[in-house]
């Protein structure tokens, strides 16, 4: 950041004796560069974002009828039972995803960076793919996968471990079938992301501390971990705010529904219930709301944490 | 002698986890293509090819096409895959255009304003898209947008993440001396953005392209909100309505899966090189 001021400083001072039109000009092409970009941003996102701040204020029946609420839609919100049964699920399955998920993943990672490994490129691929699926197409499989007395699953589980093909994953245990089918799709995505950190370790400090004597968990706590923290805290955020943000994989699976006892309700699906089905477009963005301040306060604190190396440049 | 045996093996067994994941991975794929070709009744009673005194064991006469019939005949197929094709090349192109040339005059040209632009960039990429879903509906009812595409394209073509990246890869890729150089010898700003920056950007551009289609191809909240009439669905939501509420069609249901599934497969087998190097630059470079 710092640097760059210097720069345009810099070129500041030179343009301002005799070419000055060459500055005017770069001006006028800098707005008439970014001008396409920003009339659509402002359209279609700075004016919903400030709407966003009156609606989440209003009771509203479609876009047409409204009336002010003034806080009302957050204090309702906090005494709503599906809304805290929506924040538990989530988070719970926000959670599962991030103790289940990027641990393996990154060992996948470790695996697959060792210099011996052939046909590396093609178990990356492999493991890659499902992240090309996109949700709502996975949502469709997973719906048969699971499924009770025909589906992948139990009928695999059943010819290797004697399994019960009864067990019922939509029916009761959705939670866990939610966190299986992520972890079939997004394993592999955040390997590749794990994997491009792992090139920052450096060889030559691995070798140096095996030679000292230190063991390979060791190698891994002292040597590998510091040089992928920055990256590993970015997948982390990244992981977090793509859970937080659930939405077509149950609402899908569970055909259009939280499913029995709202067990696979998340907040985007309540959202999306409240505004879309209900029609209060009101409470849905006092729900928007709610969201996007925990989202930013985790990703504060994931700037302070990892040091603020990603964002700036 | 002892450290190679102890080597090899440790190698072999490495190797026979990774085949082993691998497998877990791609059985559901498998599955996918077996599923779309059985009967209901075999879906239950077979892994993935129905068991029988065919070929190789299996029975291949119990195969079938009746769920592609089905597919292609009851269904808005057709129209959905000519609808997310349509949607996702338009929207790529146009947010590629616009956050590259964006992103570039935010990296490379000084101006009034500048800083401010910049730091709606910062701010607008952490704000979560269900926020704007309430309100963006609002906004496209009265621009009297709602079911048509422009609900859908307008919107994505203007991402705050994709002026972020390529800002970086300007900064990155695009060197001062080269600009300074073209403007000597008379090149106009636009022009040099095309001639000299853009190709200096390719990487991050086929990149972007193809995250921001697989993006579109993949989005079903955005047309489930935005569109009514069933003949503009594209496949996420013609696919997800495929499920019957009492009686599941399974070979019906994977066949459509299956071909939203594979396009954007082979298209990425194409071009596997691009897309990873895109997805991780936004972390690791900075």
């Amino acid at each position: 950041m710092t640097t760059l001021n210097v720069d345009s400083s810099n070129v500041r001072v030179k343009v301002k004796a005799p070419v000055s039109p060459l500055a005017k000009r770069s001006a006028i092409a800098g707005w008439l560069m970014l001008a396409p970009w920003l009339l659509l941003f402002i359209t279609f996102t700075v004016w919903p974002l400030f709407m966003a701040a009156g609606l989440a204020g209003s009771q509203t029946f479609g876009p047409k009828a409204t009336t002010p609420v003034g806080f009302g839609n957050f204090r309702n919100l906090l005494a709503d039972p599906l809304f805290l049964v929506a924040c538990k699920n989530t988070i719970l399955y926000t959670l599962g995803s991030l103790f289940i998920q990027l641990p393996l993943a990154l060992g996948l990672a470790l695996l697959l960076n060792r210099p011996d490994i052939r046909a590396r490129a093609f178990f990356r691929l492999v493991i890659f793919s499902p992240a090309l699926v996109g949700a709502a197409f996975s949502a469709m499989m997973f719906a048969v996968i699971l499924e009770k007395r025909t589906g992948l699953l139990n009928l695999i589980l059943n010819r290797l471990f004697g399994w019960d093909v009864q067990f019922p994953w939509l029916q009761e245990h959705i939670l866990p079938s939610l966190i299986i089918a992520s972890l079939w799709q997004w394993t592999g995505f955040n390997m590749v992301y794990f994997l491009a950190a792992l090139q920052n370790v450096r060889q030559d400090l691995l070798e140096a501390a095996r030679l000292d004597g230190a063991g390979p968990i060791r190698r891994f706590m002292l040597v590998t971990l510091p040089a992928i923290k920055p990256v590993g805290g970015f997948v982390v955020l990244l992981s977090v705010i793509g859970s937080m943000q659930l939405f077509e994989l149950p609402y899908i699976m569970l055909s259009s529904s939280g499913g029995p006892e709202n067990r696979g309700l998340t907040v985007v699906m309540y959202l999306y219930q409240q505004g879309f089905e209900a029609g209060d477009l009101g409470y849905a963005s006092a729900i928007g709301w709610v969201l996007a301040v925990f989202l930013m306060m985790l990703a504060l604190v994931q700037r302070k944490v990892s040091g603020d190396s990603e964002v700036q440049t | 002698m002892n450290t190679r045996i102890s080597r090899i093996l440790q190698s072999g067994v490495t190797h026979a986890g990774l085949v082993f994941v691998s497998v877990v991975f791609l059985v559901p794929f498998l599955w996918l293509i077996a599923t779309s070709f059985k009967t209901n009744s075999d879906v239950a009673e077979s892994v993935l090819l129905p068991v029988g005194d065919g070929l190789f064991g299996v029975a291949w006469d119990r195969l079938n096409l009746d769920g592609y019939r089905k597919l292609f005949n009851e269904s808005p197929i057709w129209s959905g895959m000519i609808a997310s094709a349509f949607l996702a090349s338009v929207t790529a192109v146009c947010a590629t255009l616009l956050s590259s040339m964006a992103g570039y005059a935010l990296a490379k040209l000084r101006f009034r304003g500048h800083k401010l632009a910049l730091g709606l960039v910062m701010a607008a990429v952490i704000i979560p898209g269900p926020l704007l879903l309430a309100p963006g509906f609002v906004v496209l009812h009265k621009m009297g947008l709602l079911d048509s595409y422009w609900a859908l394209i307008l919107p994505a073509a203007a991402p705050a993440f994709g002026v972020f990246l390529f800002r970086q890869a300007a900064i990155g890729a695009v060197p001062d001396t080269l600009l300074e150089a073209a403007r000597i010898d008379g090149c106009g700003e636009v022009r040099m953005f095309f001639m000299v920056a853009l190709p200096l950007l390719r990487p991050m551009v086929g990149a972007f392209m193809l995250i921001t289609f697989l993006g579109v191809w993949t989005n079903f909240i955005g047309p489930q909100v935005v569109l009514q009439t069933p003949g503009k669905f594209p496949l996420a939501v013609v696919v997800a309505q495929l499920r019957g509420t009492y009686y599941q069609e399974y070979a019906m249901m994977m066949a459509g899966t299956l071909m939203s599934v594979l396009p954007v497969l082979i298209l990425f087998l194409m071009l596997q090189r691009e897309f990873i190097s895109g997805l991780t630059s936004g972390a690791v470079k900075g």
